[in-house]
C-alpha cells in the first residue's frame, strides 16, 4: 500500500525561508535511507503559498484566490510517497525522520492512498462504463 | 499503547530492521543461518519487553545489541572459543561497549556491503532455486514463513524445511559471506537477479480470487529489486530489471477485469495504468541505456514493455521498434517463445505473411508442441491471410490444448468463424 507523508508547513516555510545545510544533509540522508530501503516512489518539496493560489467553488460560482494564506498549520510544505505494508511502516519511517522544521512544533501527515478498488460502490458499472467510453473516443481521435 | 498496536510496531520494525540486522549478524558470525537464529531471539526478546518498557526510540540498535549478547553467549554455551572465536567474541565485546552512537556509524559503513553479501548468499548456487526463493523472502523481504507458504501455495511445513535445509546446505558447504569478485561476479549477480523475477512473476501470476499475499509478492520483488539497484548502481541489468518489474507493474490494475477475467495486453484501459510506475520504469531503463551501450536480457524487455508504455493507444504502438527488439532479444538468449513473441511483433509491423515465415519452424520445435499459443497465433496469421481451412485447423489445435476454459471458447469462436468464411471465393479474396 501506498502512503502520502505530508509535511506542514511553518512560519518560516511560509515566509520562504531556506532550510539549513545541516537540515538539507540530514534530510538528503534520511531520503537516500528511504531509497535504499526500496520503500521512495516519490518525493517534492513545495514553494511556499505566496506563490500559489486558490479556487474556491460555491454552487456553479468559482472565486480564485491568490496566496499566502493565513492558516500556516493546515498548509503543506512537501511531500513523499512511499510504498509499504502497513500504517505501522509508515509510522516507523516517520518516525525516523529528522524534525523538518527546526525551532517550531511541526507535524508530518500519513495517509494512505486509495486505489481504485477503495472507492467501492460509489464507483458504479455505470462510472466505470463511462470510464470506457472516454477511452473508446480517444482512441478513435488519436486514430484519426 | 495496546499490546496489539506494539506488535504491529513490532512487525512494522521488523520489516524495516530485519536484513540489516541479519546481515550485519551474519558479517559477524560468518554464518547466516546462525545470524538468522540470533536476529530471531532478539525478536523474540523485544515481543516479551517492548509491550511493557515501551518501544524504544531506537530500534534497530536495540535488536543489533540484544542479537549481540546473545552470539556471545551462544558462542560461550557452546565452547567454540577456540582461537577464531576468542578473537570474535573480543570484537563482539568491544563493540558492545562503545557507546550507540558510534556503533551506528560503525555499522553504517557495512550496511550496504553486507546487504549485498547477503543477497548473494541467499542466492548462491549451491541452493536450488526454490530454496534460494524462500530464503530471499525471509532474510531479505522480511516475510515469515508462514506468509511464504500463503503466497506460494505450499503447506507451512514444507517452506519451513526448506528453509532450514538450505541454511544448513550453505554452512555445510562453508559458503563465504561475501560479494563474488571477478568474472564469477556477473553470473552471480544474475542469479540474484533471477530470484527477484521469479517472486515478481509468481505475484503477476496470481488471479483476483487469490490470497492477497500472492499479488504483494509483486511489491516484495520491487522493493528488492530497488534495494538491489541502489546498491549496485552501475549494474545496468539490476536497473533493466527493475524498469521491467515498475512498467509491468504498472498494468496491474488494468489486466482484470471487474469479474476478475484477464484482459490482454491491448485491450487494457490505458487510462488505468499508474504513470508514477511507468515514469520510474522509463526513469530505470534510461539509466540501463546509459550504463550499458549493448542491452541485456532484462533492458530488452523493459525496453519492449517501455514500447506500450509510451503508446497512448494500443493503434500507437511502435510495433517496428518492438520486433526489432525482440530480433536482439532472440540472439542474445534464443528461445521458441520469444521468437514466437517476435512473430506476432513482426506481423503486427509487417503484416501476417511476414510472421507466418517466422512461426513456421517452429511447428517442428519440440518444446512448444503442447503449447496452445503457438497454434493460436498461426491460425490468426492464416486466417488474416485468407487461408481459412489452415486457420480454422489451428484454432482447433489450440481450443484442444489449451487448459482456461474462456480461451477455449475464444479458440473454437475464432474456428467457427473460420467454417463460414471457408469458400473458394472468400479465400481469394
Amino acid at each position: 500500500m501506498r502512503f502520502m507523508v505530508i509535511v506542514k508547513a511553518d512560519k518560516n516555510s511560509e515566509a520562504g525561508a531556506l532550510p539549513t545545510e545541516k537540515l538539507l544533509a540530514e534530510m538528503g540522508k534520511y531520503n537516500e535511507e528511504l531509497a535504499k530501503a526500496g520503500v521512495l516512489l516519490a518525493a517534492e518539496g513545495l514553494q511556499p503559498s505566496s506563490k500559489g493560489a486558490r479556487v474556491r467553488f460555491s454552487g456553479s460560482k468559482r472565486t480564485v484566490i491568490d496566496g499566502p494564506f493565513s492558516e500556516t498549520k493546515e498548509l503543506i510544505a512537501g511531500f513523499w510517497l512511499i510504498q509499504v505494508k502497513s500504517k505501522e511502516e509508515a509510522i516507523e519511517w516517520v518516525k525516523r525522520c529528522p524534525n523538518p522544521m527546526p525551532g517550531t512544533e511541526s507535524e508530518i501527515e500519513i495517509r494512505q492512498v486509495a486505489e481504485a478498488d477503495d472507492f467501492g460502490a460509489e464507483f458504479t458499472p455505470e462510472l466505470r462504463k463511462q470510464e470506457e467510453r472516454i477511452v473508446k473516443k480517444m482512441k478513435a481521435n488519436a486514430k484519426r | 499503547m495496546t499490546a496489539s498496536d506494539t506488535h504491529r510496531t513490532i512487525d512494522a520494525v521488523w520489516r524495516i530492521e530485519s536484513a540489516k540486522l541479519i546481515a550485519g549478524l551474519a558479517r559477524m558470525v560468518g554464518d547466516v543461518g546462525l545470524a538468522e537464529d540470533l536476529a530471531q531471539d532478539a525478536l523474540v526478546a523485544a515481543l516479551e519487553q517492548w509491550p511493557r518498557s515501551g518501544v524504544p526510540d531506537n530500534p534497530g540498535a536495540w535488536l543489533m545489541n540484544t542479537a549481540k549478547r546473545r552470539g556471545i553467549d551462544h558462542l560461550r554455551r557452546n565452547k567454540m572459543l577456540d582461537r577464531k572465536h576468542e578473537l570474535l567474541g573480543h570484537e563482539l565485546e568491544a563493540q558492545q561497549e562503545m557507546a550507540v552512537p558510534d556503533l551506528d556509524a560503525a555499522l553504517d559503513d557495512h550496511v550496504g556491503d553486507d546487504l549485498l553479501r547477503l543477497m548473494f548468499t541467499a542466492c548462491h548456487p549451491v541452493l536450488s532455486t526454490e530454496a534460494r526463493v524462500a530464503l530471499t523472502l525471509r532474510l531479505l523481504g522480511g516475510l515469515t514463513t508462514e506468509e511464504i507458504a500463503r503466497a506460494f501455495l505450499v503447506p507451512e511445513p514444507t517452506i519451513a524445511q526448506r528453509i532450514v535445509r538450505a541454511k544448513k546446505t550453505l554452512a555445510d558447504a562453508h559458503v563465504p559471506f561475501e560479494v563474488p569478485r571477478g568474472a564469477d561476479f556477473e553470473a552471480r549477480l544474475s542469479d540474484v537477479l533471477q530470484v527477484v523475477y521469479l517472486v515478481f512473476n509468481e505475484g503477476y501470476s496470481a488471479t483476483a480470487g487469490d490470497d492477497w499475499l500472492r499479488p504483494a509478492l509483486c511489491e516484495d520483488a520491487l522493493r528488492l529489486g530497488r534495494i538491489l539497484a541502489e546498491l549496485t548502481p552501475s549494474e545496468p541489468e539490476v536497473h533493466g530489471l527493475v524498469a521491467l518489474m515498475e512498467i509491468q507493474a504498472s498494468r496491474s490494475r488494468a489486466r482484470v477485469g471487474p469479474k476478475g477475467e484477464p484482459i490482454l495486453l491491448l485491450d487494457q484501459d490505458r487510462s488505468r495504468w499508474d504513470q508514477l510506475l511507468i515514469r520510474r520504469g522509463l526513469a530505470g531503463l534510461e539509466r540501463s541505456e546509459t550504463l550499458s551501450g549493448v542491452l541485456g536480457p532484462y533492458a530488452l524487455q523493459a525496453a519492449i514493455a517501455a514500447c506500450h508504455a509510451r503508446a497512448r493507444t494500443a493503434a500507437d504502438t511502435d510495433w517496428t521498434r518492438i520486433a526489432a527488439l525482440y530480433a536482439v532479444l532472440s540472439q542474445l538468449t534464443p528461445s521458441p517463445v520469444v521468437e514466437l513473441n517476435r512473430a506476432v511483433a513482426v506481423a503486427m509491423a509487417f503484416g501476417p505473411a511476414a510472421g507466418l515465415e517466422i512461426v513456421d519452424p517452429l511447428m517442428s520445435e519440440p518444446s512448444l508442441k503442447n503449447y496452445h499459443l503457438l497454434p493460436s497465433v498461426r491460425g490468426d496469421f492464416l486466417a488474416k491471410l485468407g487461408r481459412s481451412d489452415e486457420a480454422r485447423a489451428e484454432f482447433e489445435r489450440a481450443a484442444s490444448l489449451t487448459r482456461n476454459a474462456r480461451e477455449r471458447a475464444l479458440m473454437l469462436e475464432r474456428a467457427a468463424a473460420c467454417a463460414s468464411r471457408a469458400s473458394p471465393r472468400a479465400a481469394s479474396v
